[in-house]
């Protein structure tokens, strides 16, 4: 029974139990006597459990009290430990908000978990599949999968509704949106059963609310896709986005017999539901029977070829990844800094603390009773740090919004969620809790010391971890910077009219539109040159065909070629070096003999040391006969290996066929701004074909710097965290050099008196400092090599253990210990052995 | 001026310290005798409310103990303090100066 009470008691502080246990277990006692022990137990209960709450209550208030005054005593302290809370939680709070937005969070779809994408795959390479393949796998691999439905991502002309818009689409076949699982905020999704007859189309919000001024009556309106007529049979809720967030509206692609004539034709995208309960694996091995089955089926298929399975939430790239997760460590990075700081700052205090708790207790304070109030203090320190900090990281997430890949359906702008609060909120309470512990800890001085030394340390090799890895990285950009897109860019503008279709599906009407359209253009004012071409490089990286020559084996697979259609002028306007021969012309028609020009390096892959003009090949299902060689062109982008380059000229689109190649994006260089000529471009498109929409106007000098957008991105938040580790850093080297110096001030003073000079004790001072460095700076290169192995497919083959990077990377965090070394050692060196002798 | 009002707690436990010193399991049962078994303190609201009177220095922990056969080395004794004498009288002071206040408008505890 007495003991039943003495555990209620513990409810209490122990300061308070200390004080009144003895008195309250007598009374208890007494009560015993006298009443039924229920009712004596009931009562205990209800007389300690609301008394205890008050007994902290009061405590809390007390202790908030005092910390407001001791921190209003200690501004500068104060502020530092905010700021640093602030600091380390709020870029914890951002990376992490990202990386688990990126990387994590499940996809906006019902049991997104389940949905997988399916590749034609070879090795490291991954292809779209044909209608054919596609197929082949939906009526083969049933065990494993609920369904399977294909998309393809498209562009398309919608005219009636405004200024004619080219809006991207996805071709969807009717299984693809119900087995996403999201239904429609109005109407219907586009189905088997709605989309046997007719095409139809659905809207996403975003459209709706902007082309169709979110009209309820829109649902069974027709409009114009390309000249086609498409039913709106539904609208998508605000958020949905498939397969990317580009997407404007999804449209019915119907498959029938003649989709699934050429095998090879690939470029469907499949997306599959794994049926309940069914493991990766075991879709995996399912699928690799499939894929032995159509080897048997389809020898003429290339052997090579299976089939690849991820979960749709993994089609996250894997430089994306690395980028946010680089990003996470070096947040980590910045937390540890932090801690170790505020950890720091408050041992510091602690030294101060030590003389105020020997006071206080013998004033009769308890010690329980103290480090609960420091606790308080440092955990009231934490949260208005943490708060500031996760504001910090609600403001700062927009700005990491380049980072979230394009690729993934999901929203642009990562949102804070109550997990990643909660995450905050632990680091917050750790971290309180942590240094209200820690300066409490009974240590002798000398403990303490090495402590706060291995702090430092730890500092220092935190600043240089991060200052390294960004220093890679930066290297990696001006590499990347560096190469030659093998164009000149600058003053070059784009613009796409994509020529719908049937209305120019003859090279004939195409020829007239460009020709007029190119005929004005170039009369313009300070247009130095006007072509056409199928794509911009950089910016359309695909369009590869094999290139056969007489008695070559098609099936090697190094035979590639990135294919355009261009009209003259083309090499000129972008600046591609002509090196032999000649550009196509306008006498290259359909009627004439099939000519070419391809780029240097194609011309030596194929006929190695010899003269490539009048040479001739096959691509794009015909001959044709080198006419000229042109420099090459990275139009797969700086980072990834480009293709030969083999252009055609637009006079020789055979009628009908390759329609995914005919030019459309009209490029201009000019010496003026495009402001001043834009509208009258506009005019002459509009002249040529008032029903036209013009697109994408963009400076081709901006797609080669977006090439690096996510890159600088990253690269600039790594700086500012840096920039943080080294401030803390340096703010740490000089709390703890002058708070040794403070200590030693009698030392100091005794050997200034036995003679020592002001050189020397400076040097002293600047040694311990120095030492500390080396350790974290000798810790921190081999953390960053370590890093920097993680990290090596962002490094762009800069290596890791560059040594500029190195040298300049630990050169600036010395410089950085050294500033924090020096008010010390100039306040050591100033001691007054009179003075110093005489305070104590 | 009215000085603002002590816990009613406090207050009879000054009270109750008022003709001497007593220990803790005592007030309670003062308190308990002096209002006809209308207040009960608990013994947590009393230690609370010891420990609040000591901080505000309104009693004192005594050294004088009892004669060794009667004592309970368990128990503490407390003693009023000049403070706790004069916040006792200005709690006093200001109850009258309410029943003053309230009899001058005729309001008295029984129906007139």
């Amino acid at each position: 029974m007495i003991r039943f009470y003495r555990a209620l008691l513990r409810l209490y502080p122990a300061g308070f139990r200390h004080e009144y246990g003895g008195e309250l277990c007598a009374i208890f006692e007494e009560r015993l006597q006298h009443s039924p022990p229920a009712a004596a137990m009931t009562a205990a209960v209800a007389d300690v459990v609301p008394n205890a709450i008050a007994v902290h209550w009061d405590i809390l208030r007390q202790d908030l009290r005092y910390t407001a005054r001791t921190l209003r005593r200690a501004p500068g302290f104060a502020l530092a430990a905010i700021l640093i809370v602030a600091l380390g939680v709020g870029a914890n709070t951002a990376a992490f908000s990202l990386a688990d937005f990126v990387l994590l969070r499940p996809l906006p779809f019902p049991d997104a978990d389940r949905l997988v994408q399916l590749w034609n795959a070879r090795d490291d390479v991954q292809n779209e599949a044909s209608p054919a393949l596609f197929r082949d796998w939906k009526t083969m691999a049933t065990s494993s999968f609920r369904g399977m439905g294909a998309f393809q991502p498209a562009a398309a002309n919608l005219v009636g509704h405004g200024a004619p818009l080219r809006l991207p689409v996805a071709r969807v076949t009717p299984e693809l949106m119900p087995l996403i699982g999201v239904p429609a905020r109005m109407g219907s999704l586009i189905t088997p059963a709605n989309s046997a007859n007719g095409a139809t189309a659905v809207l996403s919000h975003d459209l709706w609310v902007a082309q169709f001024g979110g009209d309820r009556g829109v649902v069974g309106q027709t409009v114009r896709l390309d000249g086609k007529a498409h039913t709106i049979i539904g609208v998508m809720p605000r958020g949905y986005h498939f397969p990317n967030r580009d997407i404007q509206m999804w449209t019915s692609m119907v498959l029938t017999g003649p989709d699934y004539q050429d095998r090879s034709d690939t470029y469907i995208q499949v997306v599959g539901r794994l049926a309940p309960g069914v493991a990766y694996e075991r879709a995996r091995a399912e699928l690799a029977t499939v894929a032995a089955r159509i080897k048997k089926q389809h020898p003429e298929d290339d052997p090579d070829d299976g089939i690849r399975l991820h979960a749709l939430r993994d089609s996250v790239g894997r430089r994306s990844r690395l980028l946010v997760l680089a990003l996470c460590g070096a947040s980590l990075c910045i937390l540890l800094l932090a801690c170790a700081n505020l950890a720091s700052l408050l041992l510091a205090r602690g030294v101060s603390r030590a003389r105020e708790l020997s006071i206080r207790t013998a004033l009769g304070a308890g010690r329980e009773r103290i480090v609960r109030q420091w606790i308080t203090e440092s955990v009231t320190l934490a949260g208005i740090g943490g708060t500031l900090g996760v504001l910090l990281a609600w403001g700062g997430l927009p700005l990491l919004a380049r980072l979230v890949p394009t690729a993934l359906p999901v929203e642009e702008v990562p949102s804070l969620d109550w997990r990643m609060l909660g995450l905050a909120a632990a680091m917050i309470v750790v971290t309180g809790l942590l240094f209200g512990v820690v300066p409490a800890l009974r240590s002798a001085d000398d403990r303490r010391r090495r402590v706060r030394n291995a702090l430092v340390v730890v500092e220092i090799t935190g600043c240089v971890v991060l200052l390294i890895s960004s220093g890679l990285l930066m290297q990696a950009i001006l590499r990347i910077q560096a190469l030659e897109p093998g164009f000149r860019a600058e003053g070059v503008t784009a613009l796409r009219t994509a020529l719908p279709l049937p209305k120019y599906e003859t090279v004939a009407a195409r020829e007239r539109f460009y020709g007029r359209v190119l005929e004005d253009v170039r009369a313009l004012p300070g247009v130095a040159g006007a072509a056409y071409t199928t794509g911009l490089p950089m910016a359309r990286t695909g369009g590869i065909w094999g290139v056969e020559t007489p008695g070559m084996n098609p099936r090697e697979h190094n035979n590639g070629a990135s294919l355009r259609y261009v009209t003259p002028g083309y090499f000129a306007t972008l600046g591609i070096p002509l090196l032999r021969g000649r550009d196509v012309a306008d006498g290259d028609t359909a009627q004439r003999p099939y000519v070419t020009v391809i780029s240097e390096s194609l011309a030596k892959r194929t006929w190695p040391g010899q003269d490539p003009l009048g040479r001739k090949f096959k691509i794009a299902l015909a001959e044709r006969t080198v006419v000229g060689v042109v420099g090459d062109v990275r139009v797969r982008g700086f980072e990834q290996t480009s293709e030969p380059q083999v252009y055609l000229p637009s006079g020789q689109v055979q009628d009908n066929s390759i329609t995914g190649y005919l030019p459309q994006e009209l490029v201009i260089r000019s010496t003026l701004p495009p402001e001043q000529w834009l509208p009258a471009v506009r005019r002459i498109i509009a002249a040529a074909d008032p029903e036209q929409p013009v697109s994408d106007v963009r400076a081709v000098a901006e797609i080669v710097a977006n090439q690096t957008a996510s890159r600088r991105v990253q690269l600039r938040v790594l700086a500012i965290l840096s920039a943080i580790a080294l401030l803390i850093a340096g703010v740490g080297v000089h709390g703890l050099l002058s708070f040794a110096v403070l200590q030693r001030t009698k030392e100091l003073g005794i050997r200034r008196a036995l003679g020592a000079q002001a050189g020397g004790i400076m040097a002293m001072v600047l040694r311990d400092g120095l030492r500390l460095f080396a350790a974290g700076a000798a810790l921190g290169v081999v953390a960053a090599l370590l890093a920097g192995r993680g990290m090596t497919a962002l490094l762009f083959g800069v290596p890791p253990t560059d040594p500029r990077t190195i040298a300049v990377a630990v050169a600036v965090c010395l410089a950085t210990a050294l500033m924090g070394c020096i008010r010390p050692a100039l306040r050591a060196a100033r001691v007054d052995p009179m003075v110093a002798l005489r305070e104590n | 001026m009215m000085s603002t009002s002590l816990p009613a707690a406090t207050f009879h436990i000054l009270v109750s310290l008022a003709d001497g010193e007593r220990h803790g399991y005592a007030i309670i049962q003062d308190v308990e005798a002096r209002t006809d078994g209308e207040l009960r303190l608990s013994p947590g609201t009393l230690y609370r409310s010891i420990q609040r009177m000591l901080e505000q220095g309104l009693i004192v922990e005594s050294n004088r103990r009892p004669a060794r056969a009667l004592d309970d080395q368990r128990r503490r004794y407390y003693r009023i303090t000049p403070s706790g004498i004069s916040a006792a009288r200005a709690e006093i002071r200001r109850l009258m100066e309410l029943i003053r206040l309230a009899r001058e408008r005729g309001l008295s505890p029984e129906p007139a």
